[in-house]
C-alpha cells in the first residue's frame, strides 16, 4: 500500500501569528515538503492545480518536474488535474514529458474543478462539467494509447493525423485516478477504463465515501477489469499528530477554527466525529486510518492533507517526521497483514510495463492470425 | 390498513410557539382526515429551533451533520409534509429557508405539501402565496390549494371558527392527495440511474 501527502497549495495566513507567507515562500516550502515525504519513507506526493488566489499551483508539471529532479524514489501525482478546462492535448504532452523526466514515477488524478469562474476563463462552462470530463478524457486516452489520432468532438478543434509527443515512456501511459466527491458518473468513468478511483474523503461523512467506492467497485467488476475487491481505490485523510493527544488538539485548534474550508462552523470535536479528521497521538491516527478499511475494503493509496490552513513549514515537517517514524510503518504492517493475496498493489510504471510485457508474451501468435482473419 | 407518515416542519422559535400550535392542529386534522378515508398515519415533528446550529454548520462545511441528516430524512421519507413558518420581515423565516436550502434539489419532487404560516396580523397572509408557494413550486412539490394562515386574532376564535374550517379543508385536501398515491415514495437513489459509460460516451459529438 502507498502512503503519501497531497497539497491544495493554499497561501493562508497563520492564524496564530497573523503572518501570511509569500507565494515565493510557499513554493519553496512545497518543494521542501515533497523532498521530506521521500526522506521519511513515504511513497507519494500529489499537488493540486488551481487558477485563482489564494492558491499558487497553476502549473503542477513544472513543480513536479523540479521535485522529480531532487528525489529518486518518490511517486509524483496530482490532486487534481483539471480534465474539464485543460486542453487534453496539452495534458497528454505535459504529463508524458514529465513521465520521461521522472523515470516513470508519475501518475495523475483527474478532477473537474468546482470553481465556477475558472471554466469561462478557459473558454468553458461549468454546466458542461461531466460532458467535458467524459470527452476530454476519452481523447486523452487515445492520444496516449494510439500513435496517430484522427478525432473530432464537441469541445475542441478536430485533429487529423496528430501524434502527441513524447510518446509515453516504454509505451505505457501514466496511471490515472479519477477523483470526485459526489458524482457517480465519474466513478462510472473510472470503472469503465479500469482506472483508479480516489475519494477525497476528508470533508464529508464516511457514508458518502463508502457509497461512492462501493459503486465504483461494482462497476469495475461489471466492466470486466477484475473482481470488485481488485478495483484500485485511493483515499484522502486529514491528520494533525503530536506524541501527546492533548498537545495535538491544543496546537491544531486555532488552525481548525480559522480554516478556509470548515472554519467558523462546527467545533474540532464535532467535525472529527462527522469526518475522517483525526487530531491526536500517533496511536489515534493509526487506529482511525485502519478503520477506513472497514467501509471501503482493502485499498491501495492513502494520502494525507497536512500543509493547509496556514500551518508553518516547520510544523508540517514535524508532522512528516511523526508520520514516517511512528504512524506509517505500523499502518504498512497492519494493512499488509489484512490484505488478501488477490488484491493488487497500487499500479506503478514498473508493474504496468511488466504487465504489458506479460500480456504480449502470452498472445504472440494471436495477433497475426487475427489480422489475417 | 395503510399507515402513512406525516412530517411536520415547524420553524417557530418560542416555546411554546403559535407556529407549533398551528402545526399540531394541522397534523391532528390530517390524521383525522386520513382515518375518514380508511388510512392510519403517524406524525413526526421536526422542530427547526433544535437544528439552528446544525444548519449554520451545514452551510460552512457543505454537508448536514448526523442530527440534521436524520431530520432531513424524516422529511424526505414522509408521505406528506406540513410546512409551517412564522412570517419574518415579509417572508418565511431565515431558519425555515435554511432548512429548505440544505435539502437536495429533488428531495421534495412530487411530495404532497401543506403550507401554513403565522404572524401578528393578517396583513402578512399573502406571504403564503407570494413566498411559500413559489418556493415549493421550484422544488416541484405538490402543494394543496388551501394554505393556512393564522394571525394572533385567529386564536381568539372571534371569527366564528374560520381558522378551524380552513384547517379542516386544507387537511382534507392533503389527505385526498396522499390517499391517491403509493405509500412513502423515498427520494430516488442517485446511484440507481447512473447512465452506463457507453451511454455517457454516446452523448458526445
Amino acid at each position: 500500500m502507498q502512503f503519501g501527502v497531497f497539497s491544495v497549495s493554499d497561501v493562508t495566513t497563520d492564524p496564530t501569528t497573523g503572518r501570511t507567507p509569500s507565494e515565493a515562500e510557499r513554493i519553496q516550502a512545497i518543494v521542501r515538503i515533497a523532498e521530506k515525504v521521500e526522506e521519511v519513507g513515504l511513497d507519494v506526493f500529489a499537488l493540486g492545480e488551481h487558477h485563482n488566489p489564494p492558491f499558487f499551483s497553476s502549473s503542477p508539471t513544472t513543480t513536479l518536474a523540479y521535485v522529480a529532479a531532487r528525489t529518486t524514489r518518490l511517486q509524483l501525482s496530482t490532486a487534481t488535474t483539471l480534465i474539464t478546462t485543460n486542453d487534453p492535448v496539452k495534458i497528454a504532452e505535459d504529463y508524458a514529458m514529465l513521465q520521461h523526466l521522472a523515470g516513470g514515477r508519475v501518475d495523475l488524478m483527474m478532477g473537474r474543478g468546482n470553481t465556477g469562474p475558472v471554466y469561462p476563463w478557459f473558454g468553458q462552462d461549468i454546466r458542461n462539467g461531466i460532458p467535458l470530463a467524459v470527452e476530454n478524457y476519452a481523447l486523452l486516452r487515445r492520444l496516449w494509447d494510439s500513435d496517430v489520432v484522427d478525432w473530432s468532438g464537441r469541445f475542441r478543434t478536430p485533429l487529423q493525423g496528430f501524434t502527441s509527443t513524447p510518446r509515453p515512456l516504454d509505451g505505457v501511459a501514466p496511471f490515472v485516478w479519477h477523483g470526485s466527491i459526489r458524482s457517480p458518473q465519474i466513478a462510472e468513468q473510472a470503472a469503465y477504463y479500469g482506472d483508479g478511483f480516489f475519494s477525497n474523503h476528508i470533508f464529508w461523512p464516511k457514508e458518502h465515501t463508502q457509497r461512492m467506492v462501493e459503486f465504483y467497485r461494482q462497476r469495475f467488476e461489471h466492466h470486466g477489469h477484475g473482481s470488485a475487491d481488485q478495483a484500485i481505490v485511493g483515499l484522502g485523510g486529514q491528520v494533525f499528530v503530536r506524541r501527546n493527544s492533548q498537545d495535538a488538539v491544543a496546537e491544531f485548534r486555532p488552525y481548525f477554527d480559522e480554516a478556509p474550508v470548515y472554519g467558523h462552523g462546527p467545533s474540532l470535536e464535532e467535525f472529527s466525529r462527522e469526518t475522517p479528521l483525526t487530531v491526536g497521538s500517533p496511536q489515534q491516527v493509526i487506529e482511525r486510518t485502519l478503520g477506513f478499511r472497514d467501509y471501503v475494503g482493502d485499498y491501495q493509496r492513502q494520502l494525507f492533507l497536512i500543509d493547509h490552513a496556514g500551518l508553518p513549514l516547520k510544523t508540517v515537517l514535524e508532522q512528516l517526521d511523526l508520520l514516517g517514524e511512528e504512524v506509517v510503518p505500523v499502518l504498512r504492517r497492519e494493512f499488509a497483514a489484512l490484505k488478501p493475496a488477490h488484491v493488487p498493489d497500487a499500479p506503478t510504471h514498473a508493474s504496468r510495463v511488466a504487465a504489458r510485457r506479460a500480456a504480449e508474451q502470452t498472445t504472440p501468435e494471436a495477433t497475426p492470425e487475427e489480422v489475417s482473419a | 390498513m395503510t399507515t402513512r407518515t406525516l412530517a411536520v416542519v415547524s420553524a417557530g422559535l418560542s416555546t411554546p410557539s403559535s407556529t407549533r400550535l398551528l402545526a399540531d392542529r394541522l397534523a391532528a386534522a390530517t390524521v383525522a382526515a386520513l382515518r375518514e378515508r380508511g388510512e392510519d398515519a403517524t406524525v413526526e415533528v421536526v422542530e427547526l429551533r433544535e437544528h439552528a446550529r446544525d444548519l449554520a454548520d451545514a452551510f460552512v462545511t457543505g454537508f448536514p451533520n448526523a442530527a440534521l441528516r436524520a431530520a432531513v430524512e424524516t422529511v424526505t421519507g414522509a408521505d406528506a409534509v406540513l410546512a409551517v413558518t412564522p412570517v419574518f420581515t415579509a417572508s418565511y423565516s431565515g431558519l425555515f429557508k435554511s432548512f429548505v436550502d440544505v435539502l437536495e434539489e429533488d428531495a421534495l419532487t412530487g411530495k404532497p405539501v401543506l403550507l401554513a404560516a403565522t404572524a401578528g396580523t393578517a396583513r402578512h397572509s399573502l406571504v403564503l402565496e407570494h413566498a411559500m408557494r413559489p418556493l415549493f413550486s421550484f422544488l416541484r412539490a405538490v402543494t394543496v390549494p388551501t394554505a393556512v394562515f393564522a394571525a394572533s386574532e385567529d386564536w381568539a376564535g372571534g371569527d366564528g371558527g374560520e381558522l378551524g374550517r380552513r384547517i379542516t379543508r386544507a387537511a382534507g385536501e392533503l389527505a385526498d392527495v396522499v390517499t391517491g398515491r403509493p405509500a412513502s415514495a423515498r427520494p430516488a437513489d442517485p446511484f440507481a440511474d447512473v447512465p452506463s459509460f457507453e451511454d455517457l460516451l454516446r452523448g458526445q459529438a
